[in-house]
């Protein structure tokens, strides 16, 4: 918790749009570059993960992934009242599971079409 | 620190704008042609024109390697008649989707889309787009072709629409135009035209534009000029808190309200959809047996699947039938053409009448889309070759679903819970239509057989041409309009830009920036222009509220859009585009009060004027402004083959197309 309290606008709806990793991302700017809306923009200090700053712009189609060279380092994330109802069930065992539930099944490991 | 709210707690401040602020500094571009969008038309435009050997100038807003509608990818490519496997002539395709929409769609831009989009999608592949099934991995499906390795979609008897790999569909068109020393200015957004003699009207010699990053102006002086701007959004329907994304967010209309004020004539313009907006889902991202997921079983919560049906109620026991025309049907149409087809070649699909049978109990919600269900080729051709290759859902669905453990072969993807009458649409994931929140139809630019508007020197290709469109027809008509461009670039007389319109221009540009900072926000702004359209513009129109809805509009353009403040060089971009939204309201509302009889076809009703679709009103109705005022007239639907044009398609294509045929 931060001893220092700002005022500070509400958080822009959706919150996040993508989400960086600090320990992978090697703040390259490659997906600032990319995006489309400048819903990134450069940490002004180099070498750094670049600021989030328009997460309400995002259209979330994912291409600074795929420009991303850093695996891991960003994520797409959904808006919450896009991704809560996204879900399904498994035939054989009626599971049911969720985009976004705590205890996740693992990756389906059958080699993605690329 | 990546989020804003980290970088304050650490640093004690707010992060400086990270790129130089370059307000008013003003740089001149001169193009043989200018392309004013860097997306899917835009890209294929600058290409075919620099192939002809014109300087070409491409001008976007985002980043062109990536930004446009089609920017993130392709999973199926439309329209490709003359591929080798392919039973469906170009003229009949034409007439098939012109008929389909009622004659109202654009007769030219849909056969020369028919006759070049197999060639297109080649020019596609040596650029580096894999359009066949070169790894074998669906070696004896239905939907593959053994000899040519292409793979079908929809229909696969007349095989006229395939299924590709295009997911880096972009990144090549990109590397093409840098090879063709085509010089790209991204961050850049279009915010008029210029004319011969500053005057409306007259020849078209380039563009305006400002860096929405610097806020540096950009003066582009160019022999001919191609609109690639897109179709405008967020014109009835705008909120970030609450939205579905499948339209690009930075479509706003530029090439619209930049053609109108310099005197271009649309049509069509009345033309609007109802639109889920804030209720639609992730796009392809839900279980639903349409486009991208076209032939997935549906089955309800209990598992008992949902029939498919040909056009004449005919219950399809098979999945195979699924891809089959009926019996005496001569094709299916297929969908996302964005006109929806007619009984002669409607689409296989499950029942119509689906809300009445859940009403009555006989399928519980919810449904799934059960891929399991489908032999293995079928399954993998859904989830893996179409949406791990549509742009919309590579990595938002597929890369996203497939790393939080779902799986195709074992699960089942659950459809949105709605009220059961919105199941009568089995897109299921553009969620529940509200009547007055609307999107733009197929209203846009008038263009003849060279994809020229009625303004010399300014072609058209993609979203800003009336009638619709998707991927395929955006590539083709870019690469047919810069074809055309570079030619008349290549005879016309150097352009002498008039210095006042360029100093009138700067000025209205820069005026967000010095207003007070109690003024609005582009937010704010842009759902007040939505309000004014949802209301004054909505499902049902008349003579007096859309008469009010004009003058709300312009009173909104004199007080608070004129007050509205921006404070940086994004932000200036964004309150540059609500001004544009107001002028691209101001030409539907126009165009409604023109059109005085209602259309099925058009989505179009009026309370003032009840009669559906008269004779005498099936008609174009172009309008442009002249000397500041509306100009409309009267244009047969049929323009394209009549005088001056010769009576038929392949005349009149190989008359313009300006290829060796």
């Amino acid at each position: 918790m931060s001893d220092k309290v700002y005022m500070v606008p509400n958080p822009p709806t959706p919150n996040k749009g993508v989400e960086l990793n600090p320990e992978i991302c090697n703040g390259c700017n490659q997906c600032v570059e990319i995006c489309r809306s400048d819903v990134l923009m450069p940490n002004p200090e180099k070498g750094k993960p670049p600021i989030v700053l328009y997460p309400d712009e995002c259209w979330f189609c994912g291409c600074c992934v795929d420009e991303c060279n850093q695996p891991g380092a960003i994520r797409m994330v959904h808006p919450l009242n896009q991704s809560i109802v996204v879900s399904w069930k498994r035939k054989e065992t009626g599971e049911y599971f969720r985009l976004g539930m705590k205890n996740p099944p693992p990756p389906n490991t059958r080699p993605p079409v690329r | 620190m990546p989020t804003w709210q980290e970088f304050i707690e650490e640093e004690g401040h707010a992060p400086e704008w990270p790129y130089p602020i370059r307000y008013g500094e003003e740089n001149v571009i001169t193009a043989d042609v200018l392309i004013l969008g860097g997306g899917i038309a835009g890209c294929h435009a600058a290409i075919n024109a620099a192939r002809k050997g014109a300087k070409v100038v491409v001008v976007e807003k985002g980043m062109a390697k990536r930004s446009g509608s089609g920017g993130a990818g392709v999973d199926h490519w439309l329209g490709a008649c003359t591929n080798p496997c392919s039973k469906v002539t170009p003229e009949e395709y034409a007439k098939t989707i012109i008929d389909s929409a009622g004659g109202y769609d654009c007769g030219s831009l849909r056969y020369i889309n028919a006759k070049e989009s197999w060639d297109t999608l080649l020019d596609c592949e040596q650029m580096g787009v894999q359009i066949r099934d070169i790894n074998d991995e669906f070696k004896g499906a239905d939907f593959r072709d053994e000899e040519t390795k292409l793979m079908f979609a929809y229909d696969y008897e007349n095989r006229y629409n395939i299924r590709v790999y295009g997911h880096n569909i972009k990144p090549c068109l990109y590397k093409e135009m840098k090879q063709l020393r085509v010089e790209i200015y991204d961050r850049v957004m279009v915010t008029s035209l210029l004319t011969e003699g500053g005057k409306q009207g007259t020849r078209v010699i380039g563009a305006t534009g400002v860096n929405v990053r610097t806020g540096e102006f950009y003066v582009f002086k160019a022999k001919a000029t191609v609109l690639t701007t897109g179709l405008p959004g967020r014109i009835w329907v705008f909120s970030t808190e609450l939205r579905s994304s499948f339209r690009d967010f930075n479509n706003t209309g530029e090439g619209f309200a930049a053609g109108w004020i310099a005197g271009a004539e649309f049509a069509l313009m009345e033309h609007s959809g109802s639109d889920s907006g804030a209720f639609g889902y992730i796009a392809y991202g839900m279980g639903n047996p349409s486009n991208t997921w076209y032939g997935s079983p549906i089955v309800d919560a209990n598992g008992k699947e949902v029939p498919w049906f040909d056009r004449d109620g005919r219950e399809l026991k098979t999945v195979q039938q699924r891809f089959q025309p009926a019996p005496g049907q001569k094709f299916i149409l297929g969908q996302g053409i964005g006109v929806p087809s007619n009984y002669k070649n409607q689409t296989n699909r499950i029942p119509i009448n689906l809300p009445d049978r859940i009403g009555k109990g006989e399928f519980t919600l919810p449904f799934y889309a059960d891929l399991t269900r489908l032999p293995d080729q079928e399954r993998r051709a859904i989830f893996g070759l179409m949406v791990g290759n549509e742009g919309k859902s590579r990595i938002p669905v597929y890369d996203t679903y497939t790393k939080a453990g779902f799986d195709p072969d074992k699960d089942m993807l659950q459809a949105p819970v709605m009220p059961p009458e919105e199941y009568k649409v089995t897109n299921f994931w553009g969620g529940m239509a509200v009547p007055h929140w609307r999107r733009i139809g197929n209203g846009g630019l008038v263009v003849d057989w060279d994809l020229r508007t009625n303004l010399e020197g300014l072609y058209a290709g993609g979203g800003p041409i009336f009638g619709a469109g998707a991927h395929a027809s955006a590539a083709t008509s870019g690469r047919y309009a810069g074809r055309k461009a570079a030619a008349y670039a290549l005879t016309a007389t150097e352009p002498v830009v008039d210095r006042k319109q360029v100093d009138d221009e700067k000025a209205r540009v820069y005026t967000p920036l010095k207003q007070s900072k109690s003024g609005i926000g582009w937010k704010e702004l842009n759902a007040g222009i939505c309000r004014i359209m949802q209301d004054y513009c909505g499902q049902y129109k008349s003579e007096e509220t859309l008469k009010i809805g004009l003058r709300l509009l312009k009173e909104l353009g004199e007080s608070e859009a004129s007050t509205a403040y921006a404070a940086n060089p994004h932000e200036l971009g964004r309150t540059l585009e609500c001004h544009t939204l107001i002028t691209v309201g101001e030409m539907v509302m126009h165009a409604c009060l023109a059109r005085k009889a209602s259309s099925t076809f058009l989505n179009f009703f009026r309370l003032d004027h009840t009669e559906v679709d008269p004779p005498e009103w099936h008609k174009f109705l172009p309008m442009k402004l002249e000397d500041g005022k509306v100009k409309v007239k009267e244009l047969p639907l049929d323009y394209h083959l009549r005088p001056p044009y010769a009576p038929s398609y392949e005349e009149n294509y190989k008359l313009h197309c300006g290829l060796k045929r």
